[in-house]
C-alpha cells in the first residue's frame, strides 16, 4: 500500500477514490473531535438552512395561484403526507412531521453532496446511523406505548403453525434488531458508492486515449446519482413509515 | 509487484466480496422485472405498488451494499 502511494506521488494513475469522505475541520487544522466544526458540519448546516429557506421564507406569502417555490415547497410536503398515510395508515398521520423532516433532511443533504467539491455528511454512517437509530428508538417506543405487551406480538407470528413459531420469533428478533444497521448502511453505503464510482472514473480521465469515454461515463453516474439521491431518500422515509406501520399494528 | 502474502489475500478477498454486489443486481433485478411483468398485466393496479416495488428493491440492495461494504473494509480498513 505504501508503495502505491509513492508511485501516486510520482504522478502516476492516483487512486483515493475514498479522499472526498475525509473529514476536515473547517477552522485550522487540528484533530477532528465531536464538537469540531467540520466540513460535515457545514455541508448539514446549508441543507437545513436550504430547507428553511424554501419552507418558511417561500410559503410566507401564501396565495390561491402559488409561486414557485410555494408549489415545490407544496408538492413536497403534499407527496410526504401520501406517502405516510398510504403506508403507515390514518394513525401514522399523527407522525408525518417527523417523516417529512426526515425525508427533507436526507432529500436536501444527497442533493446538496452532488455538486462538485462539495461534501456529502449522508456517505457517513455516523450520521445516518443517528437518524436509523432515532427511527429504531421512536418506533419501538410507540409500539410499547400504543399497544403493551401485545407489541410483542410482532415477533409471535400467529398465523404460522405452532412448531414453527419459535424459530420464526428467533428470525423476528433478529430481523427487528438489524433494521437500524441495514437503514442505516442502506442510505450511506448507496452515496459513497456513488461518490467512490464517479471518483475512479475521474482517475480515469487522467489517462488521454479513455479520457472522452470516462468524461461521459462521469455524465451518465452523475444522472444516475441524481435518481440515486432521491430515491434514497424515499427508501429511507418509506422503511420508516413501514417500521411504523408495524409498531402501531403489530399484529402483521 | 512485490508484497506479502497477507496484502494479496485483502484483495483477493475484496475482488470475491464484490460478486456480491453482482448477486444483488440479479435481486434487484430480479424486483423489477416480476414487477413489470405485473403491471403490464394489470396497469391499473401498478400506480399503488410503486411503494412496495422500492421496498422490495431497497431490501436486495441492500445485501449488495453489504458486500461492498465489506470489501472497502478489506481494502482499506483491515
Amino acid at each position: 500500500m505504501e508503495e502505491e502511494a509513492a508511485q501516486a506521488a510520482e504522478g502516476g494513475l492516483s487512486f483515493e477514490p475514498l479522499e472526498v469522505f475525509n473529514l476536515r475541520p473547517l477552522f485550522g487544522h487540528g484533530e477532528v473531535h465531536w464538537y469540531t466544526i467540520t466540513n460535515a458540519t457545514l455541508w448539514m448546516a446549508i441543507a437545513v438552512l436550504a430547507i428553511f429557506a424554501l419552507f418558511v421564507i417561500g410559503t410566507a406569502r401564501r396565495s390561491v395561484v402559488p409561486s414557485r417555490s410555494q408549489s415545490i415547497a407544496e408538492l413536497i410536503h403534499d407527496f410526504t403526507y401520501k406517502m405516510v398515510e398510504d403506508v403507515a395508515g390514518h394513525e401514522g398521520v399523527k407522525y408525518f412531521p417527523y417523516i417529512l423532516t426526515l425525508f427533507l433532511f436526507i432529500l436536501f443533504v444527497n442533493v446538496l453532496g452532488l455538486i462538485p467539491t462539495s461534501f456529502a455528511p449522508t456517505s457517513h454512517v455516523a450520521v445516518t446511523a443517528v437518524m436509523a437509530l432515532a427511527v429504531f428508538i421512536t418506533v419501538t417506543v410507540i409500539g410499547f406505548v400504543k399497544n403493551g405487551a401485545a407489541f410483542l406480538g410482532l415477533f409471535w407470528v400467529k398465523e404460522s403453525p405452532l412448531i414453527l413459531r419459535p424459530i420464526i420469533a428467533v428470525i423476528e428478533v433478529i430481523s427487528y434488531f438489524v433494521r437500524p444497521v441495514s437503514h442505516s448502511i442502506r442510505l450511506a453505503g448507496n452515496v459513497m458508492a456513488g461518490h467512490a464510482v464517479m471518483q475512479v472514473f475521474a482517475a480515469f480521465a487522467a489517462i488521454a486515449l479513455i479520457a472522452p469515454l470516462s468524461i461521459l461515463a462521469i455524465a451518465a453516474i452523475y444522472g444516475l446519482e441524481v435518481l440515486v439521491a432521491a430515491i434514497q431518500a424515499y427508501v429511507f422515509t418509506i422503511l420508516t413509515c413501514v417500521y411504523l406501520k408495524d409498531a402501531l399494528h403489530p399484529g402483521h | 509487484m512485490e508484497g506479502n502474502i497477507a496484502d494479496m489475500g485483502q484483495l483477493i478477498g475484496a475482488g470475491l466480496a464484490a460478486i456480491g454486489s453482482g448477486v444483488a443486481a440479479i435481486g434487484v433485478g430480479n424486483v423489477a422485472g416480476n414487477y413489470l411483468a405485473g403491471a403490464l398485466r394489470n396497469p391499473s393496479a401498478a400506480a399503488s405498488q410503486t411503494a412496495t416495488l422500492f421496498i422490495g428493491i431497497a431490501f436486495a440492495e441492500a445485501l449488495g451494499i453489504f458486500a461492498f461494504l465489506v470489501s472497502l473494509l478489506l481494502m482499506f480498513a483491515v
